[in-house]
């Protein structure tokens, strides 16, 4: 099979960075969230409602990279890349919808979403991108798998 | 806490994560450089504890919260041991990538604590 380009040991490798990345993401996120909702929640109660959703929406998002379960791993990426733009919009447009006093991606009220994840280096942004393509990629590899298994002899 | 020690943390921090995701890239497994790079930021973070527990009792005091700071650090201080773990059982690639990971998180991590121990609520 040396003509094939990618199979699924090869995706296994660079996939576990992915897992590592979002494993950090979900500590960070769900540390933070559970911080600001015992601490302050009152202060912006819609913002830190997300933060804790995003944070438990990372969890699953890493259990599934990690134990290949591709579908949620698709539902729960996809969902993360809308949040951080929809949420990341509305911070820099109309921060007071969500209860924020100011978009200061480093401040009190910051959330992973806030001005696109910037407090996290925009880590938010990029990861479900570079996970959605991972996912893609793997898709194509997999049913690339099975039409040669079907038109072997 | 100490600004110098915040700043020393900071760099090794940066740099053995650097140095791991450069080295993990080219192809590196986990060796001993990359792994005593981590371990030495753990080394740093304990003695970051120890600063944080003498600190406030030495007239320096945090603006922010200090569960908050508490919280980051303890995570950090869990980090080292977790992706070295993964090294030792993974003898892959891409754990090495894996520590300069860990190690990169936790060079932000100690910014944030940096900013919640000396701004004003932060």
């Amino acid at each position: 099979m040396s003509t094939r380009r990618l199979d699924s040991s090869q995706l296994a490798g660079p996939g576990r960075i992915l897992v590592a990345v979002y494993a950090v993401l979900a500590v960070a996120a769900t540390g933070r969230s559970v911080f600001q909702i015992i601490d302050r929640f009152g202060e912006a109660p819609i913002a830190f409602s997300l933060s804790a959703l995003a944070a438990v929406v990372y969890i699953v998002a890493t259990l599934a990279l990690a134990l290949r379960w591709t579908t949620i791993a698709w539902v729960t990426i996809g969902f993360e890349f809308v949040g951080v733009l929809v949420i990341g919009t509305v911070s820099v447009l109309a921060p007071g919808l969500l209860g924020l006093d100011s978009v200061d991606p480093f401040g009190r009220e910051a959330t992973v979403w806030s001005a696109y994840g910037a407090g996290y280096l925009c880590i938010p942004l990029v990861l479900p991108v570079i996970g959605l393509f991972y996912l893609w990629r793997g898709r194509r590899v997999t049913a690339a798998e099975s039409a040669a298994v079907e038109s072997a002899p | 806490m100490i600004d110098i020690f915040t700043v020393i943390l900071i760099g090794v921090a940066t740099l053995a994560g650097v140095l791991c995701v450069v080295l993990g890239l080219v192809g590196r497994k986990p060796e001993d450089v990359t792994i005593l790079a981590v371990a030495l930021v753990e080394v740093l973070l304990l003695a970051q504890v120890v600063i944080a527990l003498i600190a406030p009792a030495a007239g320096n005091h945090p603006t922010g919260n200090l569960g908050e700071f508490w919280v980051y650090l303890a995570t950090a201080c869990l980090m080292p041991p977790a992706a070295i773990a993964w090294a030792l059982t993974d003898r892959s690639r891409w754990s090495t990538v894996v520590l300069g990971v860990a190690a990169l998180a936790i060079a932000v991590m100690a910014y944030r604590m940096n900013q919640i121990w000396t701004v004003q609520l932060a």
